[in-house]
């Protein structure tokens, strides 16, 4: 039984120029896992690739069995592979409930697509409330588990999380990391990229480092925070 | 008093027109960056669509719009598929040119296969008619067509703002990467704006037949005021251009009648300097 997402050696390049040098990952179906790093490090290309925003260069993807290298992010996402995006990407000038919808956008099923709204109203209460307003009118943390719920829409099996904790204020990051626990908990699996990395490692299973466009360690969370290069290199200890 | 009223409800029924006309510019203008030069040849070629039909298979115009739009419609997405797919991402005036160049050639072959002779059909059902209103005298064909115009207009609104196609419309327009990530097929997205807008200005020269007369240049002025209202209006903004579009036809019915026909052109364009130069977003944009 091979993992649900399986990485082998992709390079990818913008405009020619790579930037990401042979990256090997797997995610098993249930898991949550990290990856971590620097600004620059070749992380949020990574997920784009996966995403099927951007091809690689070679080296393929696979999604349960099913190879998605060279598939538009429009089609990953009918496989059921989420990706919310760095910057949160909400459509801005649309309401809350009209992005939820949006991202539930394969479904033509109204009961099915109420039913998650609703379940994403459980999920996070302060949207119910925001429904009806514009996105970009909402604050930092409420866009991000507007981008999040947006994402779960489709009810993806895999979800790929970038950046949660750009731009927000600490006690939210917390917030939005144990809505993401939850969700991993309700049976989705999540591959995470973060630069916060402790709080990252704490909710993840496993975890990846990568540097300069390779994976330089990979382990349990538990190994890479006793790391002491890890420590040392992202967590200023 | 009679004048002022007169001169009012003329300004607001080329207005009505007006709109239509520039709606679809302005759809394919703020969710896709082109600019359709040919926008006004479409105009035209409705125009001769329902022109034809109406000597030919003597069906009136009242009811040939209908084909005008549909017709229309699949122009618009051909003129897609075809010309702005291959145009898109390569020099910044590929796709602009790319429809100049279409512009000229519908213009041309018209001139070339229809004469450059103003033809007007006879006989229609609503010719000629009119009717007195607060001392004005009303056009029925000008007003049916500034009715239909309105219709269809709020029609466009209606699907942009509350189906999930106008979402994605919308969605598309904002951020086409995050569009793709939510399953929506920005291709098709294009092609159906593209649609719309060509299927608009063909409901709008379809209706246009029971009244105006076609001609190969008869795009060129239409066109004109389109571009007008779509840059006063805002790029992208329906009621944007509704609003543009009836402050346009006032201003040429009112500077007509009270200055001098030969000045309501300086009158629009001045207006329209005047709104770009304090405003460049226009009144209503994204």
């Amino acid at each position: 039984m091979s993992a649900m997402l399986e990485v082998k050696n992709i390079h990818c390049a913008y405009d020619g120029v790579p930037v990401i040098h042979g990256i090997s990952l797997e995610v098993e179906e249930g898991e949550l896992v990290a990856i971590i790093g620097a600004n620059g490090a070749g992380k949020s290309t990574t997920m784009r690739t996966i995403a099927g925003l951007m091809h690689p260069v070679s080296g393929t993807i696979s999604f349960m069995g099913e190879d998605i290298s060279n598939m538009g992010a429009s089609k990953t996402i009918k496989l059921g592979v989420s990706y919310v995006p760095e910057g949160r990407r909400l459509f801005s000038k649309l309401t809350v409930k009209e992005n939820l919808e949006l991202g539930a956008f394969a479904t033509k099923d109204r009961k099915v697509i109420n039913e998650r709204l609703e379940e994403m109203y459980d999920l996070f209460s302060i949207l119910k409330n925001r429904k009806d307003q514009i996105a970009e009118t909402l604050s930092g943390g409420e866009q991000q588990m507007c981008a999040i719920a947006r994402g779960l829409m489709s009810k993806p099996k895999l979800l790929l999380l970038d950046e949660l904790s750009l731009g927000l204020q600490p006690s939210l990051v917390e917030r939005v990391f144990e809505a993401v626990a939850e969700i991993n908990k309700r049976g989705v699996t999540i591959l995470l990229v973060e630069q916060m990395v402790q709080e990252a490692l704490e909710i993840a299973k496993r975890g990846y480092v990568v540097q300069t466009g390779r994976i330089v360690h990979s382990g349990t969370s538990k190994e890479l925070l006793c790391s002491e290069e890890v420590r040392k290199a992202y967590m200023g200890m | 008093m009679d004048n002022f009223v007169q001169v009012l409800i003329d300004g607001i029924l080329s207005g009505l027109l007006y709109a239509l006309v520039a709606a679809g510019l302005s759809l394919m203008w703020g969710v896709m960056d082109v600019i359709n030069f040919a926008h006004g040849e479409f105009l035209m070629v409705a125009m001769y669509l329902c022109y034809w039909i109406g000597e030919i298979l003597g069906i009136d115009p009242l009811f040939s719009w209908i084909a005008g739009g549909i017709f229309l419609f699949f122009v618009g997405a051909l003129t897609y598929k075809l010309i702005i797919k291959n145009s898109l991402g390569k020099a910044a005036m590929a796709p602009l040119l790319a429809t100049f160049g279409l512009s000229m050639l519908l213009k041309n072959f018209c001139m070339n296969r229809f004469t450059p002779n103003f033809r007007l059909l006879s006989g229609t059902i609503m010719e000629g008619k009119t009717f007195q209103f607060a001392g004005a005298i009303v056009s029925v064909p000008q007003l049916v067509t500034a009715i239909f115009s309105l219709v269809v207009l709020l029609g466009v609104y209606w699907l942009i703002k509350k189906t999930r196609v106008g979402w994605a419309i919308q969605a598309t327009a904002m951020d086409k990467e995050a569009a793709e990530l939510m399953g929506i097929d920005t291709e098709n997205i294009y092609l159906l704006v593209f649609g719309i807008g060509g299927a608009c200005v063909g409901v709008a020269g379809g209706l246009m037949t029971t009244y105006l007369a076609v001609h190969p240049e008869v795009g060129s002025l239409f066109s004109l005021i389109a571009f007008v209202v779509v840059a006063l209006g805002g790029f992208g903004s329906i009621p944007g251009a509704l609003f543009a579009a009836l402050l346009i036809g006032l201003v040429e019915s009112f500077t007509g009648f009270y200055v001098a026909a030969v000045v309501k052109y300086v009158a629009v364009f001045a207006i329209y300097l005047v709104v770009i130069l304090i405003r460049p977003k226009g009144l209503f944009g994204w």
